[in-house]
């Protein structure tokens, strides 16, 4: 169990108040907000032993790289991996799906081959693959999703085939919450020899994540999502399948012997990190890593879990004419995502209805438009939890949309 | 539940009523111009359609839009606002409202010019919201442009 109440004291910006009304912030599947602890590690960074990494002689260059490279490897426990060499740090989720699209798909995908990805991708896992098909003149499929919005698992068999080469899912789904059985799917892809990799930008910094025991090759995810600062994000690569990868950005720290003429490359993980790192960030990140272990992922999920039977609950019980909830209604395959339309009331409409109540949700296609497309709406309206969300913020929640559909329907009192 | 703030964008009930009660939706028999515009960001629509009766001045006109209150109001109020203007009228009207909106003061606001429109100026409130008053705007343009 989280002592909430305990764990809001944490975080500043939980005090603020918007428009006169207390901010209830259910927007974390954008961003979360960030504990002190996290905060401070930032001001001390840039207060303490600020310089740069891994070519330094001097103390604070060495103090630096230490604290930057322990980073890396609270990262790495943190998803269970063998070795933190295969933690690459790049500058958000999208950004490793880009590596790897560049760095091991260019050389992988051939034409006639096939990505296998999942209706409910965010842009960033569906665009990076529709140029690499559109360069390679390879083909997209994709899983069928079932009307509760979960993946149809009964056509996968047929759809994995030898043609394909990768399979690209998303482990939590940003708009409908779905929690994809992604471990099956790795079976799956590797059965028939294809790579898998999970788009774990919701999913780590809410649940568990083994990446030993998902069995997949690529995980991204972004640490601002986690507690962590912005700007900073992560990508797993199985050990054997990094090392036979290409650079993705060549130049400074990633080389180990430069000439005139060529180069050759750095050790890993280096090799695939040129320039000078987000260094600040990166310890940024280490330190939300020592926050959410010291809460306990598992504890974190089943917070999150009766957090979402609770507000599956509240809608139910407000039984709101015309609302539209969508994704599965059993929580255990479902994070603390709820996207919904009002028919009646657009969601940019509500949207500033419930900001003006102190309530941060997003609207919009939240970066899935042809998943929103497909259920037949422009735009949903998305209320999405973290570990410092309470049911009483749930039930402001639903109050406030039970009052704004009042409002748009009546008028002003 | 605190709703002066809120009502400071819907109030008047004008934004609700238009929104709810779109007016000239109904095809114009012959359409001479025509414009539209599209906010690709949340998907909003407008269209017009206008028949003049001579060779500059707007006979009528036809709204069709999808979106939020602000956007279906703002389309909805353009529509009146513009019939029996001329061309030069409309655009010049088009050049003040926009402008209107722009500035960060209600000082500068011609309310007697703008009329009915003024329902519209509340959503200057809503930075984020401006967008969508001004959406139905640019389909103005772009049918007066034609």
């Amino acid at each position: 169990m989280l002592d909430v109440e305990k764990i809001r004291l944490d975080f500043p910006i939980l005090t603020k108040e918007i428009f006169g009304n207390p901010l209830v912030y259910l927007d974390n599947a954008a961003t979360s907000q960030k504990p002190r602890q996290v905060i401070d590690a930032l001001i001390d960074y840039y207060e303490n032993f600020n310089a740069n990494v891994h070519r330094g002689v001097h103390t604070l260059s060495v103090e630096a790289t230490d604290r930057f490279e322990d980073a890396r490897e609270k990262v790495s426990s943190f998803i269970n991996c063998e070795s933190s060499d295969s933690v690459i740090w790049t500058r958000n989720a999208s950004e490793s799906l880009n590596l790897v699209a560049y760095s091991w798909g260019e050389h992988n995908i051939g034409e006639g081959d096939e990505i296998l990805l999942t209706p409910m991708e965010h842009h960033s896992n569906l665009v990076p693959w529709q140029e690499l098909a559109r360069r390679k003149n390879a083909v997209i499929k994709f899983i069928p999703m079932l009307e509760n919005g979960t993946l149809d698992m009964d056509q996968v068999d047929d759809l994995i085939t030898e043609k394909t080469a990768l399979v690209s899912a998303v482990h939590m789904s940003n708009a409908l919450g779905t929690i994809n059985p992604v471990r099956e799917l790795a079976e799956k892809a590797h059965r028939s020899g294809a790579k898998i990799l999970v788009d774990g930008a919701q999913s780590v910094p809410h649940m568990p994540t083994n990446v030993q025991e998902l069995n997949c090759d690529f995980l991204v995810f972004s640490g601002h999502k986690m507690l962590g600062p912005t700007g900073i994000g992560a990508l797993y690569v199985e050990k054997e399948i990094l090392e036979s990868m290409e650079p993705f950005l060549t130049g400074g720290e990633m080389v180990l012997e430069v000439s005139y003429q060529k180069a050759s490359w750095a050790d890993l993980p280096m090799r695939f990190e040129a320039g000078t790192p987000n260094i600040a960030d990166s310890i940024g990140l280490g330190s939300a890593v020592d926050y959410l272990n010291g809460l306990g992922m598992e504890n974190v999920r089943e917070h999150e879990k009766d957090l979402t039977a609770y507000a599956l609950y509240r809608f139910r019980k407000a039984d709101l004419e015309g609302l539209d909830l969508f994704g599965p209604d059993d929580p255990n395959i479902r994070g603390g995502v709820f996207s919904f339309n009002t028919p009646d009331v657009h969601p940019h409409d509500l949207g500033t209805f419930l900001d003006r109540m102190g309530i941060a949700v997003r609207t919009g296609h939240h970066c899935a438009m042809p998943l929103v497309r497909s259920l037949g709406v422009a735009a949903t309206t998305r209320a999405s939890f973290y570990l410092y969300n309470t049911e009483k913020e749930v039930d402001i929640l639903v109050d406030a949309v039970t009052e704004a559909l009042r409002y748009f329907r009546d008028g002003p009192n | 539940m605190d709703q002066t703030n809120i009502d400071d964008i819907y109030r008047d009930r004008v934004i609700l009523d238009h929104c709810r009660n779109p007016r000239n939706t109904l095809p114009v028999e012959r359409c001479d111009l025509s414009g539209d515009a599209v906010n690709p960001f949340c998907g909003d629509e407008v269209h017009f359609q206008i028949s003049l009766s001579s060779k500059d001045l707007i006979e009528n006109v036809s709204f069709a839009g999808d979106g939020c209150a602000i956007n279906m109001a703002s389309g909805s109020l353009l529509s009146e606002a513009v019939k029996g203007l001329t061309i030069g009228e409309a655009s010049e009207l088009s050049i003040k409202f926009v402008e209107s909106m722009r500035k960060s003061d209600d000082l500068s606001v011609d309310h007697e010019f703008i009329g009915e429109l003024s329902a519209l100026i509340s959503v200057k409130h809503f930075p984020v919201r401006i967008k969508c008053a001004l959406l139905a705007w640019s389909a103005l343009e772009d049918a007066l442009s034609t």
